[in-house]
């Protein structure tokens, strides 16, 4: 499937005929009504997502980053097929999914698979190890297969034994491996994790970021990692989208992101992210918080600086030069066409590993 | 630094700064197992300490024993003193392991107050938030009366930036904000100006750009009152933004101990070592992969003899069966392990 062709650019169109799209998503609403408070008026209503548009290719390592409520996971739960958009369109691998019924998403539980932020609470606890990573295949009407279960422990970095324990007999750390393992037993293309970092130790944190980066470059998936913690994103993506308020408000390359945010809120959230090595020079609390305070009011003062989306080492990143969608917040009244980081990019970025 | 007209002569001038808390050789332990072994830690008036570790390391612990808020079938050895004000001016020493109740609760919100966590389980959900604030200052009779108490509480929840802090006053947590909440926390925390405040992960919930504001008005506020802080986190970059000098646990244990700057730049002990490595994402392995610790932190009770690091080390030998000497000038300067990282330079 090809979209979005760069009319005029020649890297565009050379780069549309050799992607594919894992995921489009295109100008996803998902509102919820809260329950009422009056007998006369309806409840009120909450607008968790604003018209979100992304595109990841097939290969990619995508991140969304974003603070607590701002429609992460919402975005996250309408790719699975685990919510619907109130309007707008997800197609994942070229077949539309939303308004799908759910005995009819079994294709999509075969190539898309989730692991979750909280390791104990996606475990089920009476199940052994075994029946958790063989539950997708014997939902996909495989057989329940041990030696495939056994070759899951093993890529994830466990023993075999561990087939026949249960849940709380793991540490969080390596029950977040069995959440891989029971996630890569179909065979997806696509893997989706939820915060899967958040809840576990330092130490811990970078093996099974390791173990990731391994999986994916070894079983060439495609990644979309949403994470509430920049540097995280950093280390595992190529591109970031970043949310705010159920709006994409910055999406490019992540170093550029990282390095040279342009939207107000990306600044804020780069300056108000505490980090080891800047802290060590100086940076105290003190400079953090007048940072942050300065990237909130400050709004994108970016003049003498250059327009990070119009480099030309970023030609997946689509800078049309009519923004589609003026609801989107222009960060930056600078004459440069259009700084505004469109909602709808024709397609991502190099992938890490292209074929 | 602005110090409170009544504390100026305190301490005495060319004295060096007074100790608010002295824990020496604290263990606690559970019917057999130790979850805390030869704590010593030191805080005092002006100075930022930050206690850093992983999960079960112990950190949490050391504080609720501090505060003498260890449940009840954990059994608690050693010495804790905190030296608070008394009335008049004068110091009050508060022995906490041999406290009763009484005298614990006469220091708690007064000479040592605590940050904890989660601001919602901290606040109570039925009473307005500058009633609570109000309230730990009628209960320790640092205000005239409660007229008094409800200004000086706006005035309080006015100083950790809430906007319009009359009408925050008013009220309820749940109409408050993870980060509102967290800040009326602290506004009680320093409401009657203690020695000691004891911040116990008090951004982990909140959003990054929150926590920024938290942790500098945590700052500001121990540093109005020249009060000490005991910053307990597992982010090494939060530690590394507040505190001056650093403690890190494992096992129950303070492995490693010494000013921010060189613990962080030039760490001795393995795990110390290991840890910075871990946590800083911008390190990269020359295939890529970060810096990992291999293994898992072991269950509370269940850490190796020895050296309580030497099961996940890459060093260790027999030699480590046995506990490693503290190594440094004193407890709040060195480390124990007996094959630490060397320096060159």
């Amino acid at each position: 499937m090809v979209r979005g062709l760069r009319t005029g650019s020649p890297a565009g169109i050379q780069w549309c005929t050799v992607v594919e799209l894992a995921i489009a998503v295109r100008d996803v609403v998902r509102d919820y009504r809260r329950p009422r408070t009056s007998l006369t008026r309806p409840g009120p209503v909450v607008h968790a997502l604003r018209g979100v548009s992304l595109d990841v290719a097939r290969g990619q390592r995508f991140g969304i980053v974003g603070e607590s409520g701002c429609g992460k996971s919402t975005l996250l739960r309408i790719i699975a097929g685990l919510d619907q958009p109130t309007s707008g369109s997800v197609q994942v691998g070229g077949v539309e999914i939303s308004r799908l019924p759910e005995r009819r998403l079994g294709f999509l539980r075969a190539q898309l698979q989730l692991v979750f932020q909280d390791p104990m609470g996606s475990l089920d606890p009476r199940m052994r190890v075994r029946d958790i990573i063989a539950e997708p295949l014997v939902a996909q009407g495989h057989r329940n297969n041990l030696a495939r279960v056994h070759e899951l422990l093993e890529a994830v970095g466990l023993q075999p034994e561990s087939a026949d324990r249960f849940p709380h007999q793991f540490s969080g750390g390596q029950r977040q491996r069995i959440s891989i393992a029971r996630a890569l037993a179909p065979d997806p293309r696509i893997l989706v994790a939820d915060e899967p970092v958040s809840a576990l130790d330092v130490s811990v944190r970078a093996q099974v970021l390791n173990l990731l980066d391994e999986l994916v470059h070894r079983l060439s998936l495609t990644l979309v990692f949403v994470s509430h913690d920049l540097s995280v994103v950093r280390h595992v993506c190529d591109t970031v989208a970043v949310m705010n308020r159920g709006e994409i408000v910055e999406m490019g390359p992540t170093d550029q992101v990282y390095d040279r945010p342009v939207h107000p809120y990306a600044r804020q959230l780069v300056a108000a992210a505490p980090r080891l090595q800047a802290a060590l020079a100086g940076r105290t609390a003190a400079v953090l918080a007048a940072e942050t305070l300065a990237a909130r009011t400050v709004s994108s003062d970016s003049v003498g600086s250059p327009n990070p989306l119009a480099r030309p080492e970023a030609p997946g990143l689509a800078t049309t030069t009519a923004p589609r969608d003026s609801s989107t917040p222009t960060p930056d009244p600078t004459p440069d066409p259009t700084p505004t980081p469109d909602p709808t990019p024709a397609s991502g970025p190099a992938p890490k590993d292209a074929p | 630094m602005t110090t409170a007209p009544e504390r100026t002569a305190y301490p005495p001038p060319g004295m060096p700064p007074a100790d608010v808390v002295r824990v020496r050789d604290l263990a606690v332990v559970v019917g057999d197992k130790p979850l805390l072994v030869d704590v010593d830690l030191t805080v005092r008036r002006g100075e930022r300490v930050g206690l850093i570790g992983e999960s079960g390391s112990g950190k949490s612990l050391t504080a609720l024993a501090i505060m003498g808020l260890l449940p009840e079938e954990l059994h608690p050895s050693g010495s804790v003193v905190v030296t608070g004000q008394g009335p008049a001016g004068g110091e009050r020493v508060t022995s906490v392991l041999e406290a009763g109740e009484p005298g614990l609760a006469a220091m708690r919100g007064r000479d040592v107050a605590m940050v904890f966590q989660e601001p919602m389980t901290a606040l109570n959900p039925t009473m307005r938030v500058g009633a609570q604030v109000a309230e730990i200052m009628t209960i320790h009779g640092t205000v005239a009366d409660r007229g008094a108490a409800a200004a000086r509480a706006v005035d309080l929840l006015d100083k950790v930036g809430l906007p319009d802090p009359a009408d925050a006053a008013r009220a309820y947590p749940h109409q408050l904000s993870g980060g509102q909440r967290q800040r009326v926390v602290v506004a009680m925390a320093l409401a009657n100006d203690p020695a000691l405040l004891i911040c116990d992960e008090p951004t982990t919930a909140l959003d990054v750009t929150v926590q920024a504001l938290v942790l500098d008005l945590i700052v500001r506020g121990v540093q109005a009152r020249d009060a000490g802080l005991l910053f307990i986190t597992h982010d090494l970059a939060v530690v590394a933004s507040v505190c001056e000098r650093v403690l890190v646990m494992y096992g129950g244990r303070v492995v490693e101990a010494g000013p921010v700057l060189d613990v962080f730049t030039r760490p001795r002990h393995r795990y110390t070592r290991g840890l910075i490595g871990a946590s800083d994402l911008d390190l990269t392995r020359p295939d890529g992969g970060l810096y990992t610790i291999q293994g898992s932190v072991p269950a509370a009770g269940r850490f190796p003899a020895g050296c309580v690091f030497r099961n996940r080390c890459t060093h260790a030998t027999t030699t480590c069966e046995t506990v490693p000497e503290w190594d440094g000038p004193g407890p709040e300067d060195g480390f124990a392990c007996w094959h630490p990282v060397v320096h060159r330079g």
